[in-house]
């Protein structure tokens, strides 16, 4: 702590430590200010480019011409599909691996072996998983370029953020409720289904929605997946094409930059609305919380 | 069926869901591996990791221009997302009051949210043209991708050295407070110091972050495969180099990106095991950061 008295005297000779804590403070305000701009111009820009297109037919047709005009119905299908088949499939695994690091085995080598899998898998760059995804589930399982191959690599990119989040929350669920539970006699699995999920679903739910946002933005991923096609998917063996793969043929082929705008816009309100949901949805549990305390 | 013997039967399928990230992980190594194997092996690993022309239709892999174009594009990114995101993150954790900073959260969760083709889309329409009116060339450069990957790493840096700032136990504040040091002194002398192994983890994420992003950078890079000459040249990354061909790729065409696949995996294995010995090292728990 000498050192900081030192520098105390040093710095009142060189500029007094009060100017420099005003230059800092404004220093510190305007890099606020600044993150917050380029938020709102990044999204100010991309929804009012493509607010013009953002109507129910642009919704709810069928694209014209490979979209250079028409509207964007089979890519919003393609990404309902390949997200739900994301999460459907990732959620069970993830919550599992999660429930037996928190409950069935809190230390020793599986548990640190695990949470280094969950940090690989969540690091692979995307186009590594679009890489993987059609060598493995569109040739070798012979899956084909489909919702169903995009959905699957989806799956396994959305494992690790829902396990992440899943396991810091299973974790904190105090342990006066399980010691509750085993006193009445029951087993760690009726603990675990009786008490610990149910306490912690507001923030399972949470990892979900998280892991659903990753799914629903990505295109690198799923581009050689999914077979790019503008057709809507009716089976989960249909070729499809997922809104932001739509968005990026469209920006940089040329096709037509007032439908990517539109397309930009439906994404970014998209992402928006998961963001507020989930914000409130954690704020109100958190409240709830602390009112039972 | 008995109790404990329902218990064992649960357990174990817990057991495999546990494990199942890992057994997908090997998967992944095997199938990239193994495609991209005949690149190595065929063609030469030097010659393919140094060679520096890229010429798929003459059979000439040389990738050393889009490692270099990786590096260029996320070292620039680093430069602009570093200062910012560190004091966006100190004036979260120790400068700004409760309400400014239950504002920004959000604001930074969302930034981590949009998708990056619409960071690439933005570049595309608003980063490009400006380049190219002021500085001339093209617009497509290193200078426009590190612009967009800088804020694209802005949330990752910002959340994770935000966490290890909070981490600092406070009596190391009061007690510098009782000296009758600044705020600011406090901060630049005992906070940031005691929180640089969660800040140094932060900007590894972030890096491996840019390293990793493909379609944005495809969007405003220019994709030219050379070494570039200056900032506002195009050039070509790992990832933009596999998702540009892979779609028409065939023979040892489809094993030279596969390659490149393997070349970009080791780099971020590399990445992600810094971040593990810098946090074993220090003792530290950083929560949310993930490359």
């Amino acid at each position: 702590m000498n050192s900081v008295k030192e520098e105390i005297e040093k710095s009142g000779s060189k500029m007094s430590s009060k100017t420099s804590q005003k230059i800092m403070n404004v220093v510190f305000v305007f890099s606020g200010i600044l993150t917050l701009l380029i938020l709102i111009v990044i999204i100010g820009y991309i929804v009012i480019k493509g607010l013009p297109s953002l109507n129910l037919n642009f919704l709810l047709s069928n694209p014209i011409d490979s979209g250079k005009s028409g509207g964007i119905f089979p890519m919003i299908i393609s990404s309902l599909y390949v997200t739900a088949i994301a999460v459907v499939i990732a959620t069970p695994l993830a919550v599992g691996a999660a429930i037996y690091i928190s409950e069935y085995s809190s230390k020793g080598k599986i548990v640190d072996i695990v949470r280094f899998g969950a940090q690989i898998l969540a690091s692979i760059p995307s186009i590594i998983f679009g890489l993987f995804g059609l060598q493995f589930f569109v040739i070798s399982l012979n899956l084909g370029y489909s919702v169903l191959s995009g959905g699957l690599v989806l799956a396994i990119m959305a494992l690790p953020t829902i396990f992440q989040v899943a396991e810091v929350t299973l974790s904190s669920v105090p342990s006066l409720y399980k010691e509750g539970s085993y006193g009445l006699g029951a087993t760690k699995w009726q603990t675990v289904v009786g008490v610990i999920l149910p306490a912690a679903i507001p923030g399972i739910i949470t990892g979900v929605i998280l892991g659903l946002t990753r799914a629903i933005s990505e295109a690198a991923a799923v581009m050689f997946c999914v077979g790019s096609a503008i057709t809507t998917p009716i089976f989960i063996t249909d070729p499809g094409r997922p809104l932001p793969l739509h968005l990026y043929v469209l920006a940089t082929e040329g096709v037509s930059m007032q439908n990517a705008f539109g397309t930009a816009a439906v994404l970014v309100v998209i992402v928006l609305a998961i963001t507020f949901i989930t914000n409130y949805l954690v704020n109100r549990y958190q409240e709830k919380m602390m009112g039972e305390r | 069926m008995t109790n404990s013997t329902e218990e064992t039967g649960i357990k174990s399928i817990l057991l495999i869901t546990a494990l199942f990230s890992i057994f997908v992980i090997f998967l992944i190594m095997a199938f990239i591996f193994v495609e991209g194997w005949p690149a190595f092996a065929d063609y030469g690993f030097f010659k393919f990791l140094l060679g520096l022309k890229w010429d798929p239709n003459n059979n000439i892999f040389g990738v050393f221009p889009m490692i270099v174009g990786s590096l260029y594009v996320t070292f620039f990114a680093l430069l602009l997302a570093v200062p910012l995101s560190l004091l966006c993150a100190i004036f979260m954790a120790e400068v700004a009051p409760n309400n400014i900073r239950k504002f920004l959260k959000p604001v930074i969760e969302t930034l981590a949210g949009i998708p990056s083709v619409v960071y690439g889309f933005f570049g595309l329409m608003v980063i490009v043209p400006r380049v190219r009116t002021t500085f001339g060339g093209t617009g497509f450069s290193i200078f426009a991708s590190g612009i967009i990957l800088a804020i694209m790493i802005l949330p990752t840096i910002i959340s994770v050295s935000q966490d290890s700032l909070k981490a600092v136990p406070n009596s190391y504040r009061e007690a510098s407070y009782g000296l009758g040091a600044t705020n600011w002194q406090t901060i630049r002398k005992i906070i940031f110091p005691a929180a640089l192994p969660g800040i140094v983890t932060g900007i590894i994420l972030g890096m491996g972050r840019a390293i990793g992003e493909t379609l944005a950078v495809i969007m405003v890079a220019g994709n030219v495969s050379q070494i570039p000459s200056s900032i506002f040249a195009p050039v070509r990354t790992l990832t933009s180099n596999i998702a540009l061909e892979m779609g028409y790729a065939t023979g040892l065409h489809y094993n030279a990106l596969f390659a490149t696949g393997v070349i970009l995996f080791i780099v971020i294995m590399i990445l992600l095991l810094i971040t593990n010995y810098v946090q074993r090292k220090y003792k530290m728990d950083v929560g949310g950061g993930t490359l």
